[in-house]
């Protein structure tokens, strides 16, 4: 039977096994919610703001790692999807957008509401299509979900233009699909891991060092048995938090700009690194020059323009993390070698003497609400079991340092883009996707607000989000760079004229809180955690001169770390 | 360090604006770029000049392998390869420059293939150094027009880039 193009796609989406849509209807689109409307099979979700319906497909991407779907109308509908998208790209998160298009014969005509899709999304997509025959449709949608999907994750964006949704033609989904110039590695190069392996059994000072591809390739379990065999040090980027187990006596935290003192100094002192599914981005490496001047580097990463990109390693592996670590631990398994001991036990002497600098120190007999306690706090009602969102900021670095991720796709945050306003939308894909979990965002009271609108979007879907807004009054990280490297000058950093948060989260409906005293931090936690299916918007007013410690300042080297200004080091 | 980089990518609206784009947001530098499809209609061979160091252009080449249209690359100058430039070249060619001008056509082994009283347009194919030799032996005065095609370029030997 024929279809139109409109039910086709959303056909694709059905075989696809999509379960939710995030978007927002317009003229573009319209035949395609018109189909949407008589089936029952995928649902939409209406934001509020095209920006929110990414976040949001983002969030339930990462918290299921399963794809997330967007639909936006053409023209102001894709540009706002833009931030979305490039959010995602930069994190490396499998997502399809379908934005409507103006009618092929209008495409090129300044119609209303056209926008070159295609053009403006290219630089950040992994891959993008224009669909100009409705008999190309089911095909590209394949390959989209395909595309998205294998190899590093990315964004694809589908452009589907009006007449192209009503015209008809027979249905046919393929079950697999094949691009003769996209063929992913997988398995890593056998050579290549027994000389890995090699040098990490000779390693004096070893040192682990995981990012995002750990958790997108699925390999947390594996990673976690390789670095218990060996019993190595391990430290994660902010992607990859919960990769492993942040509890465990042989996770050194997080690095880079606001990671440990002594995942840092590990860094510095280390004799072989082992890098997997990270990218040594310019937060984790600071001056290139001064990055693990003694260490040979491995680095295992699916995407071969990662490796040698900044950092020039000796031991590179193109191939998916997972393949790779499992391959690694059947030869450290064969090997009649083991790893140094004694050298390992006089590293660990160094390492916890590093630890023993308690660099995440914070004054816990403030008058004040301190960030950090109000983090610990969440995390110790949670009983670390929550899946956490977060905005941009000094609010993400502390909900980082503080809430100890034991799981993967447990920590939900904009890391490479740094997009503020993402913690809400997303804790919404993730709400969706865990129904019965706490989703806590954190957040602060200037990201809160770049994304605001889709409180109402909560309400509708009744989305029991428990949002943590880090209220100081200022952008804390802005205020803190100002005060770092500006003499002070807190040039436009100051949140004037805010709202009444309690109000606000009352006028969409939903509970609000407001929390000046350090004792009424836990009582009003457990409060809100106990309002299981009511949104609650807590708002914290925290101490506004708090700043961020440990931190490396941009250009310096991991062995240049500030702790705290009362505790600074030799 | 100059590279010449061979690239075989899908005929398809949108691909050389995909190279295009890498190489602009990479702040990457484009000497000179030839794209025409091959005996392959849905194939196209692009043949890239661009400077840099050894760790940019190995950067270049897997950035336009992860581009998906990409379906095959070389960097042609990593071997012996023949590269070819094509220029046409309107000159100025009254009175007594006539004469002259036809030798140094001859020389440069180049085709007059247009005639009027006062111009000649020349066909001359070489390396970019040959075309820029001619040039300079002409002068700038005479020059009324110049198109060059931009480096196209083959592998010498028995190698060869396609599927």
């Amino acid at each position: 039977m024929e279809l139109t193009g409109a039910e086709i796609l959303v056909r694709c989406l059905k075989d696809e096994g999509v379960e939710y849509v995030f978007g927002y209807p317009g003229g573009a689109v319209l035949f395609i919610y018109d189909a949407l409307y008589q089936q029952d099979d995928v649902k939409h979700i209406l934001v509020r703001h095209e920006q929110g319906a990414t976040h949001a497909a983002d969030g339930y991407a990462r918290s299921t790692g399963k794809p997330g779907v967007v639909l936006v109308t053409s023209g102001p509908g894709a540009t706002n999807a833009i931030t979305g998208i490039a959010t995602a790209y930069m994190d490396s998160i499998p997502m399809v957008i379908i934005t409507g298009q103006v009618h092929t014969w209008a495409i090129g005509s300044d119609a209303f509401q056209e926008v070159d899709a295609v053009g403006i999304t290219r630089p950040c997509v992994k891959h993008n299509f224009l669909v100009k025959d409705i008999k190309d449709l089911a095909a590209t949608i394949k390959k989209a979900f395909y595309l998205a999907t294998t190899g590093r994750p990315g964004p694809v964006v589908v452009d589907v233009p009006k007449d192209v949704t009503m015209h008809r033609a027979e249905y046919f989904y393929p079950e697999e699909v094949a691009i003769r110039s996209y063929h992913p590695v997988m398995k890593g190069h056998p050579g290549q891991i027994k000389k890995a392996v090699d040098l990490m059994l000779t390693a004096k000072r070893p040192m682990i060092y995981t990012g995002g591809g750990v958790i997108w390739s699925g390999a947390s379990s594996s990673l976690t048995e390789m670095t218990r065999m060996l019993g190595y040090p391990i430290t994660n980027t902010l992607m990859g938090l919960g990769a492993y187990p942040a509890t465990d006596k042989q996770s050194l935290g997080m690095l880079g700009m606001h990671g440990t003192y002594e995942a840092n100094m590990a860094m510095h002192h280390c004799d072989v690194l082992i890098a997997i599914g990270a990218r040594f981005d310019d937060r984790v490496v600071g001056k290139v020059e001064y990055f693990c001047p003694e260490a040979e580097i491995v680095h295992v990463d699916i995407d071969p323009s990662s490796i040698s990109k900044s950092v020039k390693v000796d031991v590179p592996i193109v191939g998916d993390v997972d393949h790779v670590v499992k391959e690694m631990i059947r030869l450290l398994k064969e090997d009649k070698r083991t790893p140094d001991h004694e050298a390992l036990a006089q590293w660990w002497d160094q390492i916890n003497e590093w630890r023993g600098v308690n660099c995440l120190k914070y004054d816990r007999n403030s008058s004040l609400i301190k960030p950090q306690f109000v983090l610990e706090t969440l995390y110790n009602v949670t009983q670390g079991d929550a899946f956490v969102t977060s905005d941009v900021g000094q609010h993400q670095m502390w909900a980082a340092q503080f809430y100890k991720f034991d799981k993967p796709n447990r920590w939900i945050n904009s890391g490479g883009l740094g997009t503020m306003g993402f913690g809400l939308p997303a804790a919404m894909g993730v709400q969706l996707a865990h129904p019965d979990a706490t989703v806590a965002c954190v957040t602060g009271e200037a990201s809160i607000q770049m994304c605001i609108q889709e409180l109402s979007t909560c309400r509708q879907y009744g989305l029991p989000i428990k949002v943590i807004n880090l209220n100081n009054r200022y952008m804390g990280m802005v205020r803190q760079w100002q005060e770092f490297f500006y003499e002070g000058r807190y040039a436009m950093s100051y949140m004037e004229a805010l709202p009444d948060f309690v109000k606000l989260a009352e006028s969409y409906g939903h509970v609000g809180m407001k929390i000046e005293k350090p004792s009424d931090v836990e009582p009003a936690l457990r409060e809100a955690m106990s309002l299981k299916d009511r949104l609650v918007f807590m708002d914290f007013i925290t101490d506004q001169t708090e700043n961020v410690y440990p931190m490396i300042a941009q250009g310096k080297g991991h062995h240049e770390m500030h702790l705290s200004p009362e505790r600074e080091l030799a | 360090m100059r590279h010449i980089i061979s690239i075989l990518i899908e005929n398809e609206s949108g691909a050389l604006s995909r190279v295009a784009g890498l190489f602009s947001a990479r702040g990457y530098n484009i000497e000179s770029l030839t794209v025409a499809p091959t005996e392959d209609p849905s194939l196209s061979r692009m043949t890239l000049v661009t400077r840099g160091s050894d760790e940019i252009v190995e950067q270049i080449t897997k950035q336009l392998n992860k581009l998906v249209d990409v379906v095959k690359l070389i960097d042609l100058t990593e071997g012996p390869h023949i590269e070819r430039e094509m220029m046409l070249i309107k000159l100025r060619a009254a009175g007594d420059a006539r004469e002259e001008l036809k030798r140094l056509v001859d020389i440069f082994r180049g085709h007059i293939i247009d005639v009027t009283i006062a111009t000649y347009t020349v066909e001359l194919t070489g390396t970019g150094e040959k075309l820029d030799a001619f040039i300079q032996a002409v002068g700038s005065a005479a020059i009324l027009e110049t198109v060059r095609s931009g480096v196209s370029g083959i592998a010498r030997g028995e190698k060869s880039l396609h599927l």
